[in-house]
């Protein structure tokens, strides 16, 4: 940064835009604070002046919010270990094997990231109806896990990196293939998990629609569901609304500062060479 | 396990997993489209009569506009916000330059129901802080020219950080030779940034240019709770109105054409994109 007014424009401008992408999430926090008569104040306040815990306290007792804490915790931390497990598995499989229809199959991944999920949304409701699956986890987790392609090709970028003389060292130990995919591979990838199990803990705990066709029974909602139906009912309800949106949000942004320099990382892999 | 049959063994989930969830029902997804089903038992072959009521239908139409404007004002306003934004943040002896990325990025991680409720409040007509900023009582989500635009500037919000993140990875595999060169030749900010930034960035755009879209063109979860597709139609999108025909009114046959229509209007695109960029090499 040579040129002072050239750095002085850039830092102003990036505080600018800070207060603007931030702006709705204070909002959030101060709103969820806020009793419901000062939300619709005027003109309108920007902390709250009464803070009160009210909306917590309402949404805990007239909403099974706990119950769709535990459900989307469930839901998105096994979806995410199978997602490691296969991901894992079959980019180890393209990483460092030769094979009769390895192209082939590589290029069947590569595919299948191009495929809208939202194309067979109506076969698979079918399906799981065939199978009794309806209004299960299972029925929510597994069709959404044949969208893994992303992951095992991610997981092979990493995997190609390991040295094959490690390998080759443990299957002269007499090491089996899955010792060595489970003692070796798996050590040496443990960063790139890091970042795919954000995404996957992400995508899961953030999902809506698939959720929302497959689950019928309230009790087995998740948290954005939970709050979806919140809105119908409650659409003037601000205040207890934000509470919700904001206990929904913390653990999410927690987990993300905790692991962000491997999620950036693994976002970016797919797209920029070298 | 021999050594030859291993990388089957560990291939074996997810294939299993796309073959069942996937590879099937993309074929059964055919098969529908040419049925009238109204409930699971009650099937009616129909052969082409969806797709003549697909081209007939002027929902659907106004559906695909929307997603269309959607999707266009996304990559005119979005991508250029994502590139100024990384641009902004490229200097790596900038301080805060974390804290500010972060800042960039966390819409990103909120479900598409929050982000609904959040601009709910914040586009409110009277108590909005969007309206009380302006000084204005606007009803952006009432009023049909307005609504569209609204949900892309939520959609700027929301997808700009992501986006951000790849560009800032693009712009740092950049070789500082390159704009050594270029200035020993006598070229200014501008011209350096349009004849070795961009050049530079190719692959990156051309990813963030097609995921982007796919995933415009999938915009469900914002105008589902925010407007429920209204005031009219006016924010109506085509996963909602695939949503709507396979969930709401259970005619599921419909719900599968509306998915095809989806799948070969989003794979058009790509193609011509991939095309326009001619890269799209995985490694």
């Amino acid at each position: 940064m040579r040129n002072p007014v050239r750095t002085t424009i850039t830092y102003v401008l990036l505080i600018l835009l800070t207060v603007l992408v931030l702006t709705p999430l204070f909002w959030v926090v101060s709103a969820s604070f806020k009793p419901s008569g000062e939300i619709f104040s005027y003109p309108p306040t920007f902390l709250p002046q009464d803070p009160t815990l009210e909306n917590f306290t309402r949404l805990f007792q007239e909403m099974p919010i706990v119950q769709y804490v535990v459900n989307s915790t469930f839901l998105a931390t096994s979806h995410t270990l199978l997602l490691l497990a296969i991901a894992t598995m079959g980019g180890f499989a393209f990483a460092k094997y030769s094979f009769k229809g390895r192209g082939i199959l590589f290029a069947i991944v590569l595919a299948s990231m191009m495929i809208p999920f939202h194309l067979v949304l109506v076969p698979l409701f079918t399906l799981l109806y065939k199978f009794g699956w309806l209004d299960t986890y299972q029925g929510v987790i597994l069709p959404y896990l044949a969208s893994s392609g992303f992951g095992v090709f991610l997981m092979r970028q990493f995997i190609l990196g390991v040295p094959s003389d490690l390998l080759d060292a443990a299957r002269i130990d007499g090491t089996s293939e899955f010792g060595i995919y489970w003692r070796v591979i798996i050590p040496a990838v443990k960063p790139a998990m890091g970042a795919l199990s954000i995404f996957g803990f992400l995508g899961a705990w953030n999902e809506f629609l698939w959720p929302m066709i497959v689950l019928r029974d309230a009790a087995k909602y998740t948290l954005p569901l939970g709050l979806a139906s919140l809105v119908g009912v409650y659409r003037q309800e601000y205040g207890m609304l934000m509470a919700g949106t904001l206990l929904s949000i913390l653990p999410i942004m927690a987990l993300f500062l905790a692991m962000q320099r491997e999620f950036v990382q693994g976002i970016t892999l797919g797209a920029v060479k070298e | 396990m021999k050594p030859r049959y291993a990388p089957y063994f560990f291939l074996a989930p997810f294939f299993a997993l796309f073959g069942v969830f996937m590879v099937y029902p993309l074929f059964d997804s055919i098969r529908l489209s040419t049925y009238s089903v109204r409930g699971m038992r009650n099937q009616t072959f129909v052969g082409l009569e969806n797709i003549e009521r697909l081209i007939a239908d002027p929902l659907f139409w106004t559906a695909l506009w929307n997603t269309a404007y959607f999707a266009a004002g996304s990559l005119l306003l979005q991508l250029p916000v994502a590139l100024a934004l990384a641009l902004l943040l490229s200097n790596a002896r900038l301080k805060g330059r974390n804290l500010f990325r972060l800042s960039f990025f966390s819409p990103v991680l909120i479900s598409g129901v929050f982000i609904a409720v959040i601009f709910y409040l914040l586009y409110d007509r009277r108590y909005g802080l969007v309206n009380r900023v302006l000084g204005s009582e606007i009803p952006w989500l009432q009023d049909p020219d307005l609504v569209m635009p609204a949900l892309v500037l939520a959609g700027v919000w929301r997808w700009a950080g992501f986006n951000m993140v790849y560009f800032l990875a693009g712009l740092q595999s950049i070789r500082q030779e390159l704009y050594e060169a270029a200035a020993v030749d006598g070229a200014g900010p501008w011209q350096s940034f349009v004849h070795v930034t961009i050049p530079a960035l190719k692959p990156v755009i051309a990813f963030v240019v097609i995921t982007s879209m796919i995933g415009s063109f999938q915009l469900f979860d914002l105008p589902y709770v925010l407007t429920e597709g209204g005031p009219g139609n006016a924010s109506m999108t085509m996963v909602m109105y695939l949503y709507k025909h396979g969930f709401e009114f259970i005619n599921l046959g419909y719900a599968a054409t509306i998915g095809w229509a989806l799948a070969v209007i989003i794979g058009v695109i790509s193609i011509i994109q991939v095309r326009f960029f001619g890269v799209f090499r995985e490694n």
